[in-house]
């Protein structure tokens, strides 16, 4: 009893520890990659490649003062930050980075991950309503809409593929995935999946993956030319960092079920190393691919956000769903 | 009452800490309804209820089914909470509940229904022979569907259409708007 206790509150505190050093980090990979894709020098300075930037960056914001706009509702101004960064470190408890490299595995894995992933937005509500401002007001109605219209398409090609699966456990999707590179769930034909429209899957999933992360070019929520910075205009110190670290948390678990559910997870395509390295280079190749999006693409607007979800990438998921349905009856 | 319950365990055993554990649950489900029930602004109200579901949510964990209670968080706070709020931004969040007694037989009434409702339970809790029950089923998400779809399928099927009435509903009041 004792011994399993142990175990873990180890593996809880590693989830944490890798949650927030993936937050600290990425912040500075963010900042490289524009500075690279824009042509300019990024943070370099602090350490060698500016690796010290982060930490200076924290020690900075938690030296600042936390000040509360006058009229703001305290307590929901202090807690959205919270619960931005909370579910965020709850969902990495269940993910499996290999076979046995995992906090605590659930047979409902998938849906405690989505469960989490859900009550991230009602941070952006909290902090939108309680900091009286109308910029951070009409940020945080944008971004509920947002994330009303894309966990939609984005849960029903999730059952795509848990009922290709047939089992919501995360281990058990990647297991199934393990035989070889032919087998991930995004290559249609040679897979256990026979489903053509695979990679269509895969792509809503990650476009998905994009809005809810509030990532540009879906970015509605906090874009600084029409809103100043959205939700989270009001906060300064380590409120406005625990949004930013929330938002690179969550960016990370996106990554992580995209990689579990379409890219066979630490399955290797050639046994080099051990399953876990595959698992982190899917995982900051992927994660490289959103800082490249968001430099590369001009944000869009929210009619153009909206219409896509709801006229275009849900009915895509449904088409999707009710195709693989089909052939898992016929085959 | 099953009679090895009546003694309660040492509070450090690990039955009583997970009667504790327990406790905890059910006390973030009355603060987040008490909050839900008596916040001024609604979005604090919404707040209290996020806070009630997730306690019940944590109930369902405890009580040995996972996947009613990822439900739980998934369905009300990811998706009805986020509808109410949604709601209440679109209406006038700056509008404020009105406090005190809107009429002289409210006092009494509330009274009178709460009396009611409270003996009625504690009635029914004292007289109700307790069964300790064994478990019907693993709780998994397989059984949930087959027994959905086999044994509860016409409950199932009435969900459905409630919900398929739900939408029309929305849709007749959408266009109607548009078309004034």
């Amino acid at each position: 009893m004792n011994l399993t206790l142990l175990n873990v509150i180890v593996a809880v505190v590693i989830a944490i520890a890798f949650a927030a050093l993936n937050a600290a980090y990425l912040v500075w990979a963010e900042r490289r990659g524009a500075a690279r894709i824009q042509r300019r020098p990024g943070p370099n300075i602090n350490g060698p490649f500016g690796l010290l930037q982060p930490p200076l960056d924290g020690i900075k914001l938690m030296a600042k003062q936390l000040t509360t706009p006058g009229g703001a509702d305290k307590v929901l101004f202090i807690a959205a930050p919270v619960l931005a960064m909370f579910p965020a470190i709850m969902s990495f408890v269940t993910i499996p980075f290999s076979d046995t490299i995992v906090a605590k595995n659930m047979n409902v894995g998938v849906l405690m991950i989505f469960a989490f992933a859900s009550m991230g937005s009602m941070s952006l509500v909290f902090a939108g309503w309680s900091s009286r401002n109308k910029y951070s007001m009409m940020s945080s109605v944008r971004a509920v809409s947002q994330a009303v219209a894309y966990e939609i398409p984005m849960l029903i090609t999730t059952i795509t593929v848990v009922m290709i699966a047939g089992s919501t456990d995360l281990m058990e999707i990647v297991n199934q995935q393990s035989p070889s590179i032919l087998h991930w769930n995004i290559f249609p034909l040679l897979g256990n999946s026979h489903n053509l429209l695979m990679p269509l899957s895969f792509l809503i999933f990650f476009t998905c993956t994009l809005a809810e992360t509030n990532r540009a070019p879906f970015d509605l929520g906090e874009a600084e030319s029409e809103l100043v910075a959205g939700f989270h205009t009001e906060y300064g110190s380590m409120g406005f960092g625990l949004f930013f670290m929330g938002e690179y948390a969550n960016i990370v678990i996106g990554s992580c079920m995209t990689t579990i559910l379409f890219l066979g997870g630490w399955s290797c395509p050639f046994g080099l190393f051990p399953g876990v390295w595959w698992f982190i280079i899917k995982l900051y190749i992927l994660i490289a691919t959103f800082i490249w999006i968001r430099w590369t693409f001009p944000r869009t607007t929210i009619y153009g956000l909206l219409n896509l979800s709801w006229k275009i990438l849900i009915p895509l998921s449904l088409f999707n769903l009710l195709f693989t349905a089909g052939l898992i009856k016929v085959f | 009452m099953n009679p090895t319950m009546v003694s309660s365990p040492s509070l450090f055993s690990v039955e009583g800490m997970v009667g504790v554990v327990f406790l905890i649950m059910i006390a973030i489900t009355i603060i987040g309804g008490l909050i839900a029930s008596n916040a001024e602004r609604v979005v604090r109200a919404v707040a209290g209820l996020i806070v009630c579901f997730v306690g019940v949510a944590g109930i369902y964990f405890f009580l040995n089914s996972p996947f009613v209670s990822m439900m739980q968080i998934l369905i009300y706070v990811g998706a009805v909470a986020v509808a109410i709020s949604f709601a209440i931004m679109l209406a006038a969040p700056e509008q404020r509940k009105k406090v005190g007694p809107s009429g002289p037989l409210v006092g009494p009434l509330g009274f009178a229904t709460a009396a009611l409702l409270a003996g009625g339970f504690s009635v029914l809790a004292f007289k109700t022979n307790w069964v300790q029950m064994d478990k019907i089923n693993d709780g998994s998400l397989r059984t949930i569907g087959l027994e959905l779809l086999t044994r509860y399928s016409m409950v199932f099927e009435l969900i459905s259409i409630v919900l398929l009435i739900a939408i029309l509903g929305a849709l007749v009041i959408a266009r109607i708007r548009r078309e004034s």
